[in-house]
């Protein structure tokens, strides 16, 4: 178990972690999601004892990262798949990363079976692919069998077939009652891989729920609006709801009322309707609406 | 022990300290054989057989130490070992013992094989070894390399990439401390007190060459054993600082 409590990462002004607390619970995967710079990776930095917080605490089973005693049989991580020296050979990296933590060195050829870089075990890292790399990052997270694994944007750059592999292989670690958390920026993606969610946005909490629950109340009550008096409208509705505009198809998007409360706050007010339509919305598009306050960086 | 052995499998599953190795060699040999050649048979003394040693192999030495942490900053491997050893104390401490090792045995090798190289070119000279002075000026070189190597990882580690603490070593090594003494007056007396000029003082031969030798002309105010000390007390200062920025600073 991962808890954290009121956690913080100030960069100079920039808050990248603020007064982040949540829980990271045995037998599932908890996708942690959040958009880019939301501070995913600073959290993740500091559950590891990399960065020290600025404030609050983090701690694995009670114990600071530090505290533990051959880490490595514990904890694994992938943070980021290109922490090799490019020289070392992949069973070199995992060597030293395994007599560093007395793992017996068999267990090297052991994970490189399980990630499929049996074949390439004596060539330099740097020559490596993408979807290689991550599978070697992945080895060393498994190196000493550990019963908390963290992933950080495992699937990026990955092809649909490495994305695939690595979604079975959560399933099957948490299965095996293992602590898993994996971060992503993508909801498409945590939707079918991980069972609970902790949503972050500008480094505060936004949401820690069931992925289940927390797609039903994101796709809910949205409605999409057109009218010819649309900025009196969009006026009328933001006092009720979360009204964006739609600049594509000049409509607004609602979200937070029933069509029905909508069409009724219209015709008291005399405003003309040329569409409502309760959207079954898209995932991504609910995320980013509830993300929407806290995205860092808006794409203009 | 087991993060000596972690820090050896590092070391030498990379090819950059072989590359180090031999070409600290083949300068420090090397020149050992231009002088040998170029002075007539019979008058070569054990004093200029170092000369290579203790001057160009010394930078590439520095050169090597300083680049086994720099490469770990460079490629994030450094945030792996702190993953696999979270007291990050323990993991430079065994870095700086395995790379200072390899250095002095490195040290050793070519100021012997500097020795063997002069007397393969020059049989009819005196090259025996014999006063303590002349095992200190020969041996010595390994202690040398040894000590400025973990002068050389402290500034690794603080400088955390690899131009920057190159050029930090070089320039203080071959450059600075001479410079220092062109200031009138003050400049040697400040030059008694520079850790690589205190090394240097540590090698002196006396005798014959002493005007040749690095360091001459200044009133060193310790022994030469105490130079060595005091070359060693700036490195593991040095280190402690670097071990206590290491500690704080996020990795
Ligand atoms: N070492 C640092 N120095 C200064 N600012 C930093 C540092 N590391 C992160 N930040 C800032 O902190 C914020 C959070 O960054 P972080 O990398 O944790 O986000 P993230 O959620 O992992 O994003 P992404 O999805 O892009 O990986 C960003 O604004 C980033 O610029
Ligand atoms: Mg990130």
């Amino acid at each position: 178990m991962i808890e954290a409590v009121r956690l913080q990462k100030h960069y100079g002004k920039t808050k990248a972690v603020d007064d982040l607390s949540f829980t990271v619970r045995p037998g599932r995967v908890t996708g942690f999601l959040g958009p880019n710079g939301a501070g995913k990776s600073t959290t993740m930095r500091m559950i590891l004892g990399l960065d020290t917080p600025t404030g609050g605490d983090v701690t694995i089973d009670g114990k600071h990262y530090a505290q533990l005693k051959q880490p490595l049989r514990k904890v694994g991580a992938l943070l980021d798949a290109k922490w090799v020296h490019p020289n070392r050979s992949a069973r070199a990296h995992l060597k030293w990363l395994a007599v560093s933590n007395k793992i017996p060195v068999s267990r090297v050829r052991e994970v490189l079976e399980i990630v499929g870089l049996t074949e390439v075990a004596h060539k330099n890292a740097g020559g490596f692919s993408l979807g290689m790399s991550q599978r070697l990052g992945i080895a060393g997270a498994l190196l000493g069998d550990p019963e908390v694994l963290l992933f950080d944007e495992p699937v990026n750059g990955l092809d649909p077939e490495g994305i695939l592999w690595i979604r079975q292989f959560m399933h099957r670690l948490a299965n095996e009652g293992r602590t898993v958390f994996v971060s992503s920026h993508l909801l498409s993606e945590m939707a079918q891989t991980a069972q609970d969610l902790i949503v972050i946005g500008k480094g505060q909490l936004i949401a820690q729920t069931s992925t289940e629950q927390f797609i039903a109340d994101a796709t809910q009550d949205t409605v999409r609006v057109r009218s010819p008096h649309a900025a009196k409208l969009r006026e009328i509705l933001a006092a009720h709801a979360t009204v964006t505009d739609d600049s594509a198809s000049g409509s607004l998007v609602v979200h937070g009322i029933a069509a029905q409360q909508i069409g009724e706050l219209a015709a008291e007010n005399q405003i003309v309707l040329h569409e409502l339509s309760p959207q079954r919305g898209s995932l991504e598009e609910a995320f980013m609406q509830l993300t929407k306050e806290s995205v860092e960086y808006h794409a203009h | 022990m087991t993060l000596l052995a972690v820090e050896r499998i590092k070391l030498f599953s990379t090819r950059s300290p072989y590359w180090c190795s031999a070409l600290a060699l083949v300068l420090g040999v090397g020149l050992t054989a231009i002088i040998a050649a170029s002075t007539d048979n019979g008058q070569l003394s054990i004093g200029v057989t170092q000369f290579g040693s203790s001057q160009l192999a010394l930078s590439v030495v520095l050169v090597m130490a300083a680049l086994a942490v720099t490469t770990e900053y460079r490629f994030s491997t450094i945030r792996a070992t702190f993953l696999a050893v979270p007291n990050r104390t323990s993991a430079l401490v065994a870095k700086t013992v395995v790379v200072a090792f390899i250095a002095a045995v490195l040290g050793e090798i070519i100021a012997f094989g500097s020795v063997g190289m002069a007397k393969l070119l020059s049989p009819a000279s005196d090259l025996a070894i014999n006063t303590s002075g002349e095992w200190r000026h020969v041996a010595g070189v390994g202690l040398l390399y040894g000590i400025g190597a973990i002068i050389a990882i402290a500034v690794g580690i603080l400088v955390r990439q690899t131009a920057g603490a190159v050029a930090i070593l070089l320039v203080w090594n071959m450059l600075l401390e001479q410079l220092i003494g062109i200031i009138p007056k003050a400049g040697v007396k400040i030059q008694a007190w520079l850790p690589f000029m205190n090394a240097n003082h540590f090698l002196q031969l006396g005798g014959d060459n002493t005007a040749e030798q690095a360091g001459a002309g200044i009133d060193f105010k310790l022994s030469q054993w105490g130079s060595l000390g005091y070359f060693a007390g700036v490195a593991i200062a040095l280190l402690v600082v670097a071990l206590i920025v290491a500690k704080r600073r996020d990795a």
